[in-house]
């Protein structure tokens, strides 16, 4: 049986993100709830969100953010043979984001699918995508995390409603010729299905809801184990990375994991406090973000790590493109 | 005694999950109404006495200490227990 030749790795070669233009502040939500600027800082650290509006759809995010990406990695569209979208927030499950994405971008008849693994779904989705480059499955491959939250929360919850919000970000992967340069390090990931009930839409009439203390528990105890780790794999100590790219859940999540992490000076991403929770979205938002505004540069190793219902968790050290 | 050094454990927890001043911190008083202490510091506190005084702290239990004295008396059961 033939198999096509297998690349040493895979490297980064893009990335882009996209936001919708509706800024939501604290003080709007106070507006119209039991709420107030202090207590959503305090709990959550998150300053304004972006919402998108009912015209705005996932599959409009990813376009716009993946057309970035391809555009800042220099390819072609043709140049591109897989496409995964990383959502769990469709307003319906067929068809998936990732074909019509693909097409809209026009990109020729790729391998297209979506992929669920809630928050962790970009780290998930560029482990796959590093492993298809690799095996030779693909050369390159469009890899966005893209979710509508406002579509599956109730707005007038304010438990929920000042987190999750909207967004897309994107990466394009490429194949790493020589081993130095390999861009994506080996993912640590894993899942813990016990917690199942623990992050869920119930139905499909029904909004996201979370036990908040036992997340923040598992979140704040289970991660920096899989943060450490993940750069133990890559031989990389956390004190050599230059930034430090958590879901962005909680800032205070963030914090106490970035604490354990025990990586002084690495810069640690809080895009939350602008851009909400963005469930698969905000791991590629963030890392777009920080490379748009100059503070990680091509070459730079950063630690990526996704967490959240499944539960599912991913850690992963990548190079910047 | 034993009573005495828990609450004082929990004390100097307190002060440094959520910045509460430890004498402010007696056996009556609530953690949310009255040390104003949110529902994710408990957790951090949860887990801070869990680790001090080798107990487990489950989620729905905490649920139920309501007072700085609910916590010392759970605590010292656990602790007897274990």
């Amino acid at each position: 049986m033939n198999i096509q030749p297998a690349a040493a790795g895979a490297r980064l070669l893009g990335l882009g993100e996209h936001q919708p233009a509706n800024v939501v502040t604290n003080a709007d939500l106070a507006a119209r709830m039991e709420t107030s600027d202090e207590w959503i800082r305090s709990r959550v650290g998150i300053a304004s969100r972006r919402i998108a509006g009912p015209d705005e759809s996932i599959a409009d995010m990813a376009v716009a953010a993946g057309g970035k990406a391809l555009a800042a990695s220099g390819l072609a569209p043709t140049d591109v043979d897989l496409v995964i979208v990383a959502t769990c927030t469709m307003p319906t499950p067929i068809p998936s984001a990732a074909a019509q994405v693909a097409s809209r971008l026009g990109i020729p008849a790729p391998g297209a699918y979506d992929l669920n693994a809630a928050c962790a779904g970009f780290v998930y989705g560029m482990a796959t995508a590093a492993s298809a480059v690799t095996s030779g499955a693909a050369r390159n491959v469009l890899l966005i995390g893209a979710e509508k939250l406002s579509d599956w929360v109730d707005q007038d919850d304010r438990s929920t409603a000042i987190i999750f919000a909207d967004g897309a970000g994107a990466a394009v992967l490429g194949p790493a010729t020589e081993p130095e340069d390999v861009g994506v390090g080996p993912v640590v990931w894993g899942s813990a299905g016990e917690g199942a009930d623990l992050i869920m839409i119930p139905a499909r009439d029904k909004h996201l809801g979370q036990e908040g203390q036992a997340v923040f528990r598992w979140a704040t105890t289970a991660m920096a184990p899989v943060a450490k780790e993940a750069c133990r794999r890559a031989g990389i100590e956390p004190t050599d990375l230059v930034a430090f790219i958590p879901h962005q859940a909680n800032l205070r999540i963030i914090e106490a994991i970035a604490r354990k992490l025990g990586a002084p000076g690495v810069i640690i991403a809080d895009d939350i406090v602008e851009a909400g929770n963005t469930s698969s979205a905000s791991v590629p938002l963030a890392l777009a973000r920080m490379a748009a505004r100059g503070q990680v540069r091509s070459g730079d190793p950063v630690l990526l790590l996704g967490f959240g219902a499944g539960l599912t968790y991913a850690g992963q050290v990548v190079l910047c493109p | 005694m034993a009573n005495e050094e828990i609450r004082d454990g929990l004390a100097e927890i307190l002060e440094e999950v959520a910045g509460v001043l430890p004498a402010d911190v007696s056996e009556e008083k609530t953690f949310t109404d009255d040390l104003d202490v949110d529902s994710l510091s408990m957790v951090e506190i949860a887990l801070a006495a869990e680790e001090r005084f080798g107990v487990k702290i489950p989620d729905d239990e905490l649920a139920n200490l309501k007072t700085v004295g609910d916590a010392v008396t759970f605590i010292e059961k656990a602790r007897a227990s274990a």
